[in-house]
């Protein structure tokens, strides 16, 4: 595995495709993977873009990329789509709208399905995202799946939010709804060939200037992802954002909390498998099903009362044993 | 977890034809496959260069257009390059290929053609017990 990392750092393309696949599908070795590759110098840019489904997303990150590599910055992209709940498959079609930059050896990408992770990236991402980093890219771009609600994960990974948006009065009503402005740094109308764009570019602009003053306002540009148009105020607008967090020492809160949301998401995991083992091996577990079936229990108060009892206790705990 | 089948369902060279590509990408992500769409119009550099990316089992090109015969040995070529000379993925070609160009194709390295009629179940079956044996060598 430390050879592996060694050919990432190289550039080796195929390695850290090879990488990226191991550590999605948990296979033997991707810990140890994983582990090594957090221990490696990184320095990468994180730039999330995330918004409903259509609003262009794919097309800006052409389109960013594009820009990005125009500034002489190396780029990657981890582009997430959906995985059918029903049969786990999925049509990954980010790619489709990549045109510019294709064959370019400073750009990577890479489509992830989202393999029933909620919340609008993968359950691998913070891991694919140290990856990519030891490869060494001055940018990664992170498109969610554009489920236009839910997709918050991303603000955990990214030190750059871009919130996309498309002209349209019912889109910034969502958008106000679902609690999405509170997450972007920057905001993007796209699609602003089409009528209405001046007038949710203002919305937006009165919906920021209700918010909290004082630290970042984030700016509403206006693009045509498809022909290019403000592409270069996006770029630039992504630049202001990363100075401000440098100089205001934000970038580091970021970090941390990347590290944190990592953390956390391991801890959930490690968490539930052992009480749900200890509480399963010692039948405790059908005991409470048993409960809530004859409606004489609550499943909260089933979770604390687990998590009390065995979250100490390993699984071969004597107190375990006693109980089986 | 069990390692997912990826593939790469490619559109190279000057072809509109996508019909017969999204039935198949629909296929193989029914049978739980995860299935990259390269898009229209692509070249045979492009194509390659996603299949290491995307690390994919399989590269499965649908071109109806006729030139079959120069892209179809291009993406062969280019594969091979990004691979350090070997060719470590299955290659399956589908659309519109007479019959007497099929030898030539796996001849250039193609594990297998598809034509018009074909049933998806035969397409997916085939991919998945032919990537079973090129993982298991
Ligand atoms: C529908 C159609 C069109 C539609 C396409 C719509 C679309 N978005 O796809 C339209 C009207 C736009 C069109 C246009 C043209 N067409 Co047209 N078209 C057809 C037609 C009638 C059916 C194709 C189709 O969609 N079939 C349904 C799908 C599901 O079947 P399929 O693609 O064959 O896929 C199946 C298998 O082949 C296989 N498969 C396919 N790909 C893959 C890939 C893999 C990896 C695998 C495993 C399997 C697999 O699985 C599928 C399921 O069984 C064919 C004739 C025919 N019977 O094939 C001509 C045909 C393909 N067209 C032809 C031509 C010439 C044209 C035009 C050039 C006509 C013109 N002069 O303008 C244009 C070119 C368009 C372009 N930009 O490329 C010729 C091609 C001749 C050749 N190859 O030598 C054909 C063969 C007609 C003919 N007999 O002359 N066409
Ligand atoms: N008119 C117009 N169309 C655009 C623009 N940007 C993108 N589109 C089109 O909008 C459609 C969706 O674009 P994508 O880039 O795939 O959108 P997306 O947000 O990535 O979509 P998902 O990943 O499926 O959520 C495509 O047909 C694009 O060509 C734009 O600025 N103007
Ligand atoms: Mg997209």
């Amino acid at each position: 595995m430390e050879e592996l990392i060694q050919m990432i750092r190289r550039g080796d393309r195929a390695a850290l495709a090879r990488a990226i696949s191991l550590v999605e599908d948990g296979a033997p070795g991707s810990r140890e993977l994983v582990r090594a590759a957090y221990r490696t110098p990184r320095n990468s840019r994180v730039i999330g873009i995330t918004g409903a489904p259509g609003v262009g997303k794919s097309s800006l990150v052409d389109g960013i990329v594009d820009q990005l590599r125009s500034a002489g910055r190396s780029v990657a992209v981890i582009a997430v789509d959906p995985s059918s709940p029903f049969t786990g498959g999925a049509i990954l079609g980010d790619r489709v709208r990549m045109k510019r930059r294709t064959t370019d050896p400073q750009v990577f990408f890479r489509s992830l399905a989202s393999r029933g992770h909620l919340g609008g990236l993968t359950r691998a991402t913070g891991d694919v995202l140290t990856l990519v980093g030891v490869a060494g890219f001055d940018d990664v771009l992170v498109e969610t799946v554009g489920a236009g609600q839910s997709e918050v994960d991303v603000m955990k990974y990214a030190s750059t939010v871009l919130v996309v948006l498309t002209p349209g009065l019912g889109d910034s009503v969502q958008t106000l709804k679902a609690g999405i402005l509170e997450i972007g740094d920057v905001f993007v109308v796209n699609k602003a060939d089409l009528p209405g764009a001046d007038r949710t570019g203002a919305e937006l602009e009165m919906m920021l200037d209700m918010r909290p003053q004082g630290g970042w306002r984030p700016p509403v540009i206006k693009t045509v992802a498809t022909s290019g148009v403000g592409l270069d105020e996006l770029a630039r607008a992504i630049d202001a954002h990363y100075e401000y967090l440098k100089s205001s020492g934000n970038l580091k809160t970021r970090v941390r909390n990347r590290f944190l949301a990592s953390i956390e998401d391991y801890l959930k995991r490690e968490m539930v498998d052992k009480v749900l083992k200890a509480a399963s091996t010692s039948g405790e577990l059908e005991r409470c099903l048993a409960a809530l079936e004859a409606g004489e229990d609550d499943p909260a108060s089933v979770a604390s009362r687990l998590a009390a009892r065995y979250l100490t206790a390993g699984p071969c705990s004597p107190l375990v044993r006693s109980e089986g | 977890m069990e390692r997912k089948i990826r593939v790469l369902v490619g559109k190279p060279g000057l072809d509109g034809h996508d019909r017969g590509a999204m039935v198949v990408a629909r296929a193989y992500r029914d049978a739980g496959m995860e299935v990259i769409y390269s898009g229209l119009h692509r070249t045979p550099e492009e194509l390659a260069r996603m299949a290491v990316e995307e690390d994919v089992d399989v590269v499965a090109l649908s071109i109806l257009s006729g030139a079959h015969m120069t892209l179809v040995p291009k993406v062969i070529e280019h594969l091979k390059k990004e691979k350090g000379g070997v060719l470590d993925v299955l290659v399956l070609v589908g659309g519109v290929i007479p019959r007497e160009d099929i030898p030539a194709l796996k001849a250039a390295g193609v594990a297998e053609v598809f034509g018009p009629g074909t049933s998806t179940e035969e397409i997916v079956e085939y991919t998945r017990t032919h990537v079973r044996e090129k993982r298991a060598s």
